[in-house]
């Protein structure tokens, strides 16, 4: 028994993303077809060539024929995965696997997600029949008690942690604002990040990812193949999924101040890629920054920082483009917008831009590591599921 | 001989001040307050809440029916009565039913029990209201009552029933037709010259079957949504000096076919060992009933008497009023509305979703809720029920959503922590958003959702315990 990932084995030779943002013009087929055309393009090959895809949608669509029929497969099989916000990683997740079995050359992971046709802001879960006893908050008031309760055990005050909360926002609208691909692409100053209207607890809406439509796509092929497609490939080094127990959401030892799924998922990527000291050894990372709460409890969680010292750190600028070690350079969910199955995907194209030395001039990011780090979570605190990936351009 | 077992008085927590309908439409009105029932509520979850309350009083009592009345009954063809059973976690033997639409239904289900067998819970509830600026509006009000009535045999009883007379006639004063929300009536003089002399012949009916005079009876309750007609009665009875005892109209409004059990119940809570307590109903005829308190009163501790819920309120913006009671609709947040309930669904869910049962691991005590057939300290299938809506809890952290939808907006929502152990996350009810703290003491209350497709989702949120004193005014993020 034992986690042993794939290290080397897989390897990303192309890869594809459309802009994320209220696309009411666009439909999913288009979305679809955009982002694999892309992916195609950029290594090289057709649909024709790849064996097997896996298509990653929360509530866009149903089954492989959702991919198939507007990227008319031939004959393909194609397995539609879902997995709450994770669903795009959890596509490359299964692909790379694919491949690495043995049962596949080449295979394709896409992620799409059409939000924006629901008619509501904010994200609507499809209901499943049943007995009326479940929650009905919205992400926002669940993500939101994280916030009291990091400040009380670390005994920082409510205005300090409002600038914490807003730096974080405002880093990712920094970024954003230089990636051509983002929905949000405007600098937003601290004062209107604290200024925005309440929507949860004490989160505004400036504390929130934008809600987008949007798709994404990645080419995963066996490691010895990969420069037949590509000069620059991207090694899968790593990818952990676990999916919680909602025990946190019972257990009265839970303290809303960190997510055990995540550190699960951070332990078993940093061991099946051999990272001691992540903050040191990673070029960037892209976490799942839902509100800005999340994505200051990630930091810990995924080791960046000693606990308790996050916020500190946050503030010093150390996750900031050119900091230490820069979180989210495309914007994040923040700023590049949220379509569900595709954000997985979506962070692993800016590890493809970034460590690749494809990153706009203006967001480019000036170290000299090989590696970066996703993290993709889906559901709530007490009760998630969470997605670590470790890509490098070299291999060891 | 039969009689009373047990008694409780259910008042919501909001109130609304009469002045301020005058405030708002330059007529209307009047003084002191009504009591509101929150937009989370229905007779049946006030039955429910009167209903715990009295059994909470005697836990080993058994039940062998319960008999639900109400004017304004949650549901009509489905029977009102099983949610409170389950709700209650009365054996499935008992027989549940409704006695529904007229306001004599609340003193006829006590009625029909005294005169039965077996040990029977009388549950009235009452939700009522008027046009704006009616008088129905201002002089209703909201409550319910619960009432054990059972056997002497029991050696039980706090008041035994001792007498009783009626009195009935055909005649027109009040009518609603079925759907209309609008109750009206004739003029008021003509019920007055019907009601009285049916009051007075009910009254020596009664007190002739019980052997007794009236300067025999110590506490004399009247009920009747006639209130000229009331008036006009007490004056005739011949009762003692002090012997008619407030009839909450003041405070609680009158609570239609609540009223009676309401009355009777207020009275049991203040008698003494030997107290003779009358109550007469005006509702289409008239009824009288007449109790001698037993020693057994003087141990009955109510578990939250009426007059510590009168005494724990809290003011209802007249806005406000008018949109819970659907009078003045409001814009609803922007996102989906509930989806109805799946009626197997919750079938299957029964004790979790009325009785709020959980499940225990045996071995580790880790409380499950839901309940789940596999623990998360390892067991499997090795869970016993547990549980929990009598066991009180603390805030352990709280957040409010401005987002979500509910019917009023916004939702207050705490993880809170059991005493003796157990977390769940819960919507709270009857709170001020700004009120709320970490550490906050709650109780949990069976309430209503939502609704969709004509489905009633029914369920538990927690609420502050309040004790009387703490009186506060709201203006702000009622929810």
């Amino acid at each position: 028994m034992g986690s042993h990932g794939i290290k080397d084995r897989v390897a990303i030779v192309g890869m594809g993303c459309t802009s994320f943002g209220e696309r009411f013009d666009t439909g999913l087929d288009d979305l679809l077809v955009d982002a694999s055309n892309q992916a195609f393009a950029s290594a090289g090959t057709n649909k024709d060539a790849v064996d097997a895809y896996w298509f990653g949608t929360a509530q866009s669509g149903m089954s492989g024929i959702t991919l198939a029929r507007p990227l008319q497969l031939n004959q393909k099989p194609v397995t539609r995965v879902e997995n709450f916000c994770a669903t795009g990683s959890e596509a490359l997740r299964q692909a790379a696997y694919a491949v690495a079995s043995g049962a596949y050359d080449i295979a394709m992971a896409v992620g799409a997600e059409k939000v924006k046709d629901s008619g509501y802001a904010g994200l609507n879960a499809f209901p499943v029949p049943n007995d009326g006893t479940a929650r009905t908050l919205t992400a926002a008031a669940m993500f939101s008690m994280v916030a009291p309760a990091y400040a009380s055990k670390y005994g920082i005050d409510e205005d300090q942690l409002r600038q914490v909360l807003a730096r974080i926002a405002w880093k990712n609208h920094y970024n954003g604002a230089r990636n051509p691909r983002a929905q949000f692409r405007r600098e937003m100053s601290i004062e209107a990040i604290c200024a925005s209207p309440r929507v949860a607890g004490p989160l505004g809406i400036l504390d929130c990812a934008g809600v987008a439509d949007g798709a994404a796509a990645a080419i995963v092929v066996r490691a010895e193949d990969a420069h037949r497609f590509c000069e620059k490939p991207l090694y899968i080094k790593a990818l952990s999924f676990v999916a919680g127990n909602g025990s946190g959401l019972i257990d009265p030892d839970y303290d809303y101040t960190h997510f055990p799924e995540v550190e699960a998922t951070a332990r078993d990527a940093y061991a099946q890629a051999g990272i001691t000291d992540p903050r040191k050894e990673l070029a960037m990372a892209e976490v799942h920054d839902c509100f800005t709460p999340t994505e200051l409890v990630l930091m810990e969680d995924l080791g960046f920082a000693q606990r308790g010292t996050a916020w500190q750190d946050i503030l010093d600028g150390t996750f900031d483009l050119q900091g230490d070690l820069p979180v989210n350079p495309d914007g994040g969910l923040k700023s590049f917008g949220h379509p569900v199955g595709a954000s997985g995907l979506r962070m692993v194209f800016e590890a493809w831009l970034q460590l690749r030395g494809e990153a706009p001039e203006d967001r480019h990011i000036a170290n000299d590591r090989t590696l970066a780090l996703t993290h993709n979570l889906g559901g709530y605190p007490g009760e998630m599921v969470s997605f670590v990936s470790i890509l490098g351009t070299e291999l060891s | 001989m039969r009689g009373i077992v047990s008694a409780a008085g259910y008042v919501p927590y909001r109130r609304l001040q009469r002045s301020e309908i005058r405030d708002v439409f330059g007529s209307g009105g009047g003084k002191g307050t009504r009591s509101v029932a929150s937009y989370d509520e229905d007779t049946t979850t006030m039955g429910t809440a009167a209903a715990r309350l009295a059994l909470r009083s005697v836990p080993t009592a058994s039940v062998d029916a319960i008999w639900f009345a109400t004017t304004a009954p949650a549901y009509l063809d489905k029977t009102n009565a099983t949610a409170i059973h389950a709700a209650a976690r009365l054996d499935n033997n008992a027989v549940a039913l409704d006695l529904g639409g007229a306001i004599r239904s609340g003193v006829g289900a006590l009625r029909i029990a005294l005169d039965g067998s077996g040990s029977c819970l009388v549950v009235c509830a009452d939700s009522r209201t008027g046009l704006p600026t009616s008088p129905d509006e201002s002089a209703g009000g909201d409550a319910a009552a619960a009432l054990l009535v059972g056997d002497e045999g029991d050696g039980s009883l706090i008041a035994e029933f001792i007498g009783a007379g009626a009195a009935t006639d055909e005649f027109l004063d009040r009518w609603r037709t079925p759907g209309n929300d609008r109750s009206r009536s004739w003029e008021e003089r003509f019920g007055e010259t019907k009601y009285v002399p049916l009051g007075i012949g009910a009254w020596q009916a009664a007190l002739k079957s019980a052997g007794i005079v009236p300067e025999d009876v110590d506490r004399v309750v009247v009920a009747g949504m006639h209130t000229r007609a009331v008036k006009a009665l007490v004056k005739k009875l011949g009762a003692r000096d002090g012997a008619i005892a407030d009839d909450l109209t003041s405070s609680v409004g009158n609570p239609g076919a609540a009223q009676a059990g309401l009355l009777l119940t207020s009275a049991l809570e203040a008698a003494t060992p030997g107290e003779v307590i009358a109550l007469v109903v005006l509702a289409d005829g008239a009824d009288v009933l007449l109790f001698r308190a037993t020693d057994k009163i003087s141990g009955f501790t109510p578990t939250r008497s009426i007059k510590d819920q009168i005494a724990t309120a809290s003011d209802l913006p007249y806005p406000k009023f008018l949109t819970w009671r659907s009078m003045v609709t409001i814009e609803p947040p922007r996102r989906p509305e509930p989806a109805r309930v799946s009626a197997s669904a919750a079938g299957r869910s029964e004790d979790w979703k009325f009785g709020f049962v959980g499940s225990r691991d045996r071995s580790t005590g880790a409380l499950h809720l839901p309940p789940s057939r596999v623990s998360m300290t390892g067991s499997v299938d090795d869970m016993e029920p547990a549980p929990m809506a009598d066991i009180d809890a603390t805030i352990v952290t709280f957040t409010i959503d401005r987002l979500a939808y509910s019917p009023s907006p916004p939702i207050v929502f705490a993880v809170v922590d059991f005493d003796g152990g157990g977390r769940f996350p819960v919507e709270l009810t009857d709170v001020d958003a700004a009120d709320v703290k970490i550490g906050d003491r709650l109780e949990m209350t069976f309430r209503r959702l939502s609704s969709a497709d004509g489905i009633h989702n029914y369920f538990w949120k927690a609420r502050p315990k309040r004790s009387a004193g703490t009186i506060t005014n709201s203006n702000d993020g009622v929810a």
